[in-house]
């Protein structure tokens, strides 16, 4: 998996830019859609980590995003997103450690079904038990935003503009952080897994540990995007954890590219936009979703990021 | 404990397991032998639960729903394997996972655009329509009974079918080792199409069976293919006789849970599977492997 170059970079940071200056001249609406879009892909990059990185396909991702959501919900109402965001970390970071450090007792098609019903059990308990506050969904009071005391209150008529912000603060900060961390020796020793895993376990890596520690990181950062997703809708539902979520994900990483770091960001604009273009033709929402996927992986197989072979170093 | 009332989820849960291992049978053999993962397997259950619908429908006879289930089926599961599979085979694994992830929306899709997106019930054949006592003072659904008949005379045959024919024993080769297929100078493409049309037609058959036992409505197909991928966990790698005893024990955990344990039981078969990954993570049935 390649991170971006000093031109790929760059171009990033003037995208990132652009998407900040958004509120000057975008309405509410369009404003409210960037940020679905910046949530999908920090979502998407979080699960970038296990597809491109360790190469492994996981179909319980949604879960963690979902509980990462549902932690704002279960945490007292109104406290300060300096509590709520460390919490949806930390406990999509327990449960991904949970799933992970069972799935990962099996390989390939089998890891995925493993994934697939944790994620599901997952999903029942906030579908079915009290805990979640019920099948339809609950709505939620979106934490205060305040740190270190300093509290900053939004007027309603800006708060589209303010969550965009966040977001886009928040997935610029962690596609940084996986720059950086795809740099380390962790990440290197992640990409020699995906390349060939008896290998690096011959050269004396422990594999397992590292393909563990790398779900539970992007275990966490899927929180980071369920949490934002609840703050800016002021809304949860076990939809959110359904596995159905998880495969858009891993479409988003389809369309950007497996290849690259940046492709899930690029995958995630794509299809929220296509999302938003189709609504124009048709009301199936699934038959567009459906025909696109077939389009992509019969005639697309690298993705946009493949397209432009200058992004690649 | 009241003994019927045991004796009754004893037997639905059979029943339940039976026609699990219809449906994971069809997955565990695609996959073992075509290395290819079909998540639209449980969309062909579905599939075949509105076929049930619309020919009862039409014709008032749920046994001729049955034959058009494992024909259509088999034909489709040829055109399937022909059209689009055949060529993901070599692909990587996120393609194949896209690909029929794709199919259920196309599938589930088709259905709203044909048939809406009600609830239906469908009758149970009048023939069937009574209860026989199984104890003086219990008596059973015969359908509930005719379908646990019917789904063991599918097993038989299928493993009779498995070890007696020379098919049989290629399909077999060919799941344990894919690459013996080539080497004993077999046509790959022939089993490739006989096992997903097989596979096909027993998850639309049991969906067509199933179709009297609950309503039919749509994604049904989502909980019994996760239910199926637990069962071929739990059972173990590309055997069909770890999905049989896996089905039927996934049957039995989850229905005599949801009898006895009705807080829990939504949780007890993946507590399961959670415990057979820790103690024997290739699976409780797998074969020995060299």
């Amino acid at each position: 998996m390649l991170v971006a170059g000093r031109r790929g970079s760059l171009l990033l940071a003037l995208a990132a830019l652009l998407v900040a200056a958004l509120p000057l001249f975008a309405s509410n609406y369009h404003l409210q859609l960037a940020s679905t879009a910046l949530v999908a892909a920090m979502f998407a990059l979080s699960l970038q980590l296990v597809v491109g990185g360790a190469g492994m396909v996981s179909l319980g991702h949604a879960a963690f995003f979902g509980i990462g959501a549902y932690a704002i919900h279960l945490l007292p109402a109104g406290i300060s997103i300096a509590l709520t965001l460390p919490a949806a970390m930390a406990l999509a970071a327990i449960a991904a450690l949970a799933v992970g450090a069972l799935s990962l007792r099996t390989r390939g098609f089998f890891f995925l079904m493993t994934t697939l019903a944790f994620g599901q059990m997952l999903f029942f308990v906030f579908h079915d038990t009290p805990l979640g506050g019920g099948k339809d969904g609950v709505f939620i009071t979106r934490p205060a935003l305040e740190l270190f005391g300093l509290a900053w209150e939004i007027p309603r008529r800006q708060r589209a503009a303010a969550m965009l912000w966040i977001n886009l603060g928040l997935l610029a900060a962690m596609y940084v952080g996986l720059a950086l961390l795809m740099r380390t020796l962790f990440g290197r020793a992640l990409l020699g897994i995906r390349g060939n895993e008896d290998r690096m376990r011959a050269l004396g890596y422990d594999t397992r540990t590292v393909k563990l520690a790398a779900f539970v990181l992007a275990g966490a950062l899927a929180g980071v995007a369920g949490h934002c997703q609840a703050m800016t809708e002021a809304f949860v539902t076990p939809e959110m954890l359904a596995w159905h979520h998880g495969a858009e994900a891993l479409l988003m990483i389809l369309l950007g590219g497996l290849g690259a770091l940046h492709g899930p960001i690029l995958g995630a604009f794509a299809y929220v936009g296509l999302g938003e273009a189709s609504t124009l033709i048709t009301e199936r929402q699934r038959l567009v979703e459906g025909l696109v996927i077939l389009a992509v992986v019969l005639a697309l197989p690298r993705g946009l990021a493949g397209i432009g072979r200058g992004w690649r170093r | 404990m009241d003994l019927s009332g045991l004796l009754a989820q004893l037997l639905n849960g059979m029943q339940y397991g039976l026609l699990l291992f219809l449906i994971s049978s069809g997955l565990t053999l695609i996959f073992g032998v075509m290395g290819v993962i079909n998540l639209a397997h449980g969309s062909l259950f579905m599939i075949g639960a509105y076929a049930a619908f619309v020919i009862t429908g039409w014709t008032g006879a749920l046994w001729l729903a049955l034959p058009a289930a494992l024909i259509g089926g088999a034909l489709f599961g040829a055109l399937l394997e022909r059209g689009l599979f055949r060529h993901f085979y070599r692909r990587e694994h996120l393609d194949q996972v896209l690909l029929t992830f794709a199919l259920i929306l196309l599938f589930e899709e088709a259905r709203s655009a044909l048939l809406g997106n009600d609830f239906h019930s469908v009758q149970v054949p009048a023939l069937l329509d009574f209860s026989v006592p199984v104890t003086p003072d219990f008596a059973y659904s015969a359908y509930r009974l005719a379908v646990l008949g019917a789904c063991v005379l599918v097993a038989l045959l299928m493993f009779l079918g498995l070890e007696r024919t020379r098919l049989g024993s290629a399909v077999r080769a060919a799941a344990e080792k894919p690459e013996m297929v080539e080497l004993l100078g077999l046509d790959a493409r022939r089993i490739h199409m006989a096992v997903f049309a097989l596979g096909t037609a027993l998850a639309m058959l049991a969906g067509a069976l199933a179709a009297p036992l609950q309503s039919v409505y749509p994604n049904m197909g989502d909980g019994f293919l996760i239910i199926s991928f637990v069962v071929v966990v739990v059972g173990g790698v590309g055997s069909v006789a770890g999905a049989f005893w896996g089905a039927l024990l996934i049957g039995l955990v989850d229905t005599l849970g949801k009898a006895y344990l009705p807080e829990v039981a939504g949780l007890a078969v993946y507590v399961l599977m959670a415990a057979v990954l820790l103690w024997r993570p290739s699976g409780l049935f797998a074969p020995a492997r060299g």
